[in-house]
């Protein structure tokens, strides 16, 4: 950057925004000004680019209690039980830093959740990264697993499943993904609001430093390129400890009744957690930012504006509570500040060094945020794509095929991962990691929460419509396969640069695939985030939206199906509609080095909302469900095999493809009906190979494959 | 009969604790590391986590911490102690048991069950259990491999499969007298079929049983 | 030849580990402690004889592998 660069465009605004922001004011910001609206007005602030299409979500229905626009969505579980559910991407902090990046992204998710009233109960991570063959990306995955491990078992909160996926896509912009889950009582629901005038502003948690400035603008909404190495000064530092005794000292708050609204401090830092709940509320605020405890000396406003410092909540409590706040935070060992009043009117005025530094309109930062409406163009390389055939198996071995895909890191078992994080701290995991769908039992109740979360971008890439509606029914038939029925959706949008028409199109063209499996599925999007940007020298990831379905088993299986239940003699059936044999975009092109191409299946809404059904109802009766996905039948009846130490005889047609909306069923003949047109017996248990029409692999081989296939190449 | 639960800043088992505690007909009640009086209990468990986000060492501040004086009078009248975890971390800063915890003999952290076998049925945790009794338990740590370079430890539960390197496979160790004991896998995570194992009923039991008057 | 590595964090980073001994040390009543930071010390035996050329390759190892640029900053210390 040259001298000559104006400051606004030093902090990432264009010049037509910097005019809307005279134009508010009727006068030119102040510095501290200028600097709140960079960040609020960022891409990953405000949405100003994917705003317009993020309506076109279904986000209504009788058990929505908090819909999306809040820190996270709340959804009604019955008996006075709600969830808070949200999902977060820390993609770009992550590659400059992967430890650190991952556990700022976990700690972050984890505010959010506890910022609406709920104890933080799981966390779930979906991450992506290039081949593994590359020594960056080794360096890259171990740095985030342990971050996420790292943050994630100190705070105390169980990281009980997620997902993982390699592809030279993502070699120069590896994607983090956490999802967090919360459980609460009715009663201790708190929003993010200011409250009325009078109402007091106290900033608990970390001191604040430098951390991250600028982070929310620079690092969130530009490009990776040459010079991100010069970005690095941004990096936060997450604080589990400071965390946890923050998670205890807030949820001693709401049993206490004690806070009228309380928002965490994120991206955006105090200009966020002073604007937004003042503009939510109607009301202005004024800041004194002397009284901000820090941990640098001289910090200028703006910096103590824009600190993205982690571990940081903004309460708002009456008056004649204050004291018994600061006591509570004092006990738990953490520190605070009365940081500011709330006022009548909507300015919010902030003060430092006895100056005034900033006074604005508080609801102008977000209310009066830009919105793009960006051209959209589907890409005219995607005809070349769609058309490519399918590759011709007959010229490999059937075996040799499974083997391969046994292998591969991102089928293959997923322990080397989840051994890593606490998984069953709180009593709670059912069903844990490296299952369909992680199943969480509510203690005190019959009732049980189901989590899946699905990606592909594979599949995206191909046709971001169909890719889109294929997760959510994906997830919902995992969520159904522990015995729950779906109940609600958050999703999280990784893409390219919006600037880019293609990439645009590829955004407007998921969320619609994503609105359609949810009106199909009767279920609503509590919530989201979105990632744009992701691309490196000028590259763009493939289009990744990730869902994370939540459902309800109420009551829950008295006992779960579980892959590691199949015993000899059990039978096997596929269940779900008939496969087409399409191959486009399946792990098996990918393990047999073909490009990614071909048109992927679309989904059929009535045979998604079926098995949907049927599995829900299954959970209940049967020992061994499994969904097909990745791999398609061949790796999902194989993991069955091996998960349960058993030899496996099945006869089946298109045993690679990953058409939507199948799973399997193991059970003894004759203890389970199917209706006949949509369920073919194909296998039987026993022995000690698997063979697939007549291929074997010995079980001990197949188990030793999958074992090791991500294991290995970490050593 | 009660038992205290010490809540460290980072604690995090304590709840879980309490609940298997409670599930096996014990009570126990929740205990701030600022207290500093024990008297109306017969017992204490300290349980795992990361006690001051494990900083300087696992358990280093924590043995300063107000209580850790009336936890050791506790021990002293022979009375029984259980450390979980960061708990056994914690037992042996203060110099309540013998050696110390380092860093897994691979450098990661394993959260998984393991298999564990009783060695010796004179501890407050083993005393109703058979000596060569196998349970499964997980464990969940980093800092899990037990060091003790005295030699004095006595190792109550070993590993079938020593998954961190730890002295002489030990799982969990007893001073002399049998009353202070410290396991690093969580018997508490081991109190229900329906979650992988119940596993670690008998332990809990044998530590109740101890809060008995002889 | 004997070479000292000091790798401290870089200032404007939080310490979160530092702050948390800090807090502890005044617990045990020594309030005259301002501040803590915990670094790390590497102590290198590093065949050779020209002091320059050894500071080079050390200041590549930390490059390379001994530090992380995003945190912390080294400074190399030939002994003898």
């Amino acid at each position: 950057m040259t001298v000559a660069t104006p400051v606004h465009q030093q902090l990432g605004m264009t010049d037509a925004e910097y005019e809307s922001v005279i134009e508010i004011l009727g006068r030119d910001p102040r510095p501290a000004e200028l600097a709140m609206y960079s960040v609020m007005w960022s891409e990953h602030c405000s949405y100003k680019s994917s705003r317009k299409h993020l309506r076109r979500f279904p986000t209504e229905a009788p058990w929505v209690v908090v819909g999306p626009g809040e820190n996270a969505g709340v959804v009604d579980l019955g008996d006075g039980w709600l969830a808070a559910l949200r999902i977060e991407s820390h993609n770009h902090p992550s590659f400059v830093e992967p430890y650190q990046g991952a556990a700022t992204g976990v700690g972050g998710i984890l505010r959010d959740v506890f910022t609406m009233g709920a104890r933080p109960i799981a966390l779930w991570d979906q991450i992506r990264f290039g081949n593994l063959d590359n020594p960056k990306n080794r360096y890259l995955f171990n740095g985030v697993v342990s971050g996420i491990a790292g943050y994630g078992n100190a705070v105390g909160v169980p990281t009980v499943g997620g997902e993982v996926e390699f592809d030279p896509g993502y070699d120069g912009n590896p994607l983090v993904n956490v999802m967090c889950l919360g459980l609460m009582k009715r009663e201790q629901l708190v929003l993010g609001t200011a409250g009325t005038p009078g109402t007091i502003a106290v900033l608990l948690g970390n001191a604040t430093g430098r951390d991250g400035i600028g982070g929310a603008s620079v690092l969130a909404s530009a490009s990776f390129d040459e010079e991100s190495g010069a970005k690095r000064p941004s990096v936060q530092v997450g604080d589990p400890f400071e965390e946890k005794k923050l998670i205890e000292a807030c949820l001693e708050l709401y049993d206490k009744n004690l806070v009228v609204g309380i928002q965490d401090l994120g991206a955006a830092g105090l200009s966020c957690a002073t604007s937004e709940p003042a503009g939510r509320a109607g009301v202005g605020m004024e800041v004194d930012l002397d009284s901000v405890h820090t941990r640098e000396s001289g910090m200028t406003a703006p910096e103590l504006l824009m600190s993205e410092s982690q571990e940081r909540m903004m309460a708002f409590v009456s008056p004649e509570n204050v004291t018994e706040v600061l006591e509570i935070a004092g006990h738990w060992e953490i520190e605070s500040a009365v940081v500011g009043t709330v006022r009548e009117g909507g300015t919010l005025t902030i003060r430092h060094e006895g100056e005034l530094v900033a006074e604005i309109p508080a609801a102008s930062l977000a209310d009066n945020a830009p919105l793009y409406d960006r051209t959209a163009v589907r890409p005219d390389w995607l005809d070349d794509v769609r058309a490519q055939p399918d590759p011709d198996l007959t010229a490999y071995q059937p075996n040799t095929i499974l083997e391969m895909l046994l292998d591969d890191p991102a089928i293959g078992s997923s322990a080397w991962i989840h051994e890593q994080y606490d998984h069953m701290l709180f009593l709670k995991t059912v069903v844990g990691p490296g299952s369909d769908g992680s199943l969480l039992r509510i203690k005190g109740t019959e009732k049980a929460l189901a989590v899946s979360t699905d990606g592909n971008g594979r599949l995206c890439y191909l046709d971001p419509r169909v890719g889109g509606a294929r997760l959510v029914f994906e997830a919902a038939l995992n969520v159904a396969v522990t015995g729950a029925r779906p109940l609600a959706v958050v999703d999280n949008l990784n893409f390219g640069n919006p600037e880019k028409p293609e990439v645009m199109w590829q955004l407007i063209e998921s969320i619609e695939g994503i609105s359609e499996a949810c009106e199909a599925l009767g279920i609503p999007v509590v919530g989201g985030n979105v990632s744009f940007y992701n691309e490196t020298d000028g590259v763009d990831i493939n289009p990744t939206p990730v869902v994370g379905v939540l459902g309800l088993a109420d009551p829950m299986p008295q006992n779960p199906p579980r892959i590691s239940r199949a015993e000899s003699g059990m039978r096997l059936w596929v269940v779900g509609p008939p496969p087409t044999g399409s191959l486009a975009g399946s792990a098996v092109q990918r393990v047999l080095g073909e490009r990614n191409g071909g048109a992927p299946t679309p989904p059929q809404p009535g045979a998604g909302v079926r098995v949907v059904e049927m599995a829900a109802q299954l959970a209940h009766k049967v020992p061994v469900l499994h969904d097909i996905s990745d791999g398609g039948l061949a790796v999902a009846a194989s993991e069955i095999a091996i998960g349960s130490d058993i030899g496996l005889t099945i006869e089946a047609d298109y045993v690679y493809c990953e058409d939507p909306h199948r799973f399997l069923v193991a059970a003894h003949s004759g203890t389970v009906d199917f209706p006949d047109d949509f369920a073919v017996e194909i296998g039987v248990f026993g022995g000690d190979e698997i063979s697939i029409n007549g291929s074997t692999i010995p079980l001990g081989r197949a188990a030793d494959l999958y074992a090791a296939a991500l294991s290995r190449r970490m050593r | 009969m009660k038992t205290a639960v010490v809540v460290f800043p980072g604690s995090n088992c304590e709840h879980d604790v309490v609940a298997a505690i409670e599930n096996l007909g014990g009570k126990a009640d929740l205990v701030w590391h600022r207290d500093t009086d024990l008297t109306d209990f017969d017992g204490v468990i300290l349980p795992g986590g990361f006690a001051h986000g494990d900083a300087l060492r696992t358990g280093a501040i924590a043995r300063f911490s107000p209580v850790m004086d009336a936890v050791a009078a506790i021990a002293a009248e022979g009375k029984p102690v259980l450390g979980i975890c960061n708990g056994f971390q914690i037992l042996c800063e203060a110099g309540l048991l013998p050696g110390a915890l380092i860093a897994n003999r691979d450098l990661a952290f394993i959260c998984r069950f393991v298999d564990v076998e009783v060695v010796d049925t004179s501890s407050i945790l083993t005393n109703q259990t058979e000596p060569g009794q196998k349970v499964t338990i997980p464990l969940n740590s980093y800092e899990g491999n037990w060091v003790d370079p005295s030699g004095t430890g006595r190792v109550v539960m070993r590993y079938v499969d020593n998954p961190n390197g730890s002295s002489g496979a030990a799982a969990a160790v007893a001073n002399e007298a049998g009353n202070v004991v410290g396991i690093m896998p969580h018997p508490e995570r081991a109190t229900d079929k329906l979650l992988g194992s119940d596993g670690g009923n008998v332990l809990l039991d044998g530590f109740l049983s101890s809060l008995l008057p002889v | 030849m004997k070479v000292r590595v000091d790798l401290t964090r870089r200032p404007e980073i939080a310490d979160p580990q530092g702050t948390t001994i800090n807090r502890a040390l005044k617990d045990l009543g020594f309030e005259e402690v301002a501040s803590v930071r915990v670094d790390k010390v590497f102590h290198l035996d590093v065949d050779g004889d020209d002091p320059e050329l050894v500071r080079q390759q050390v200041t590549q190892m930390c490059q390379q592998l001994l530090a992380n640029p995003v945190l912390e900053d080294f400074e190399i210390e030939i002994e003898k």
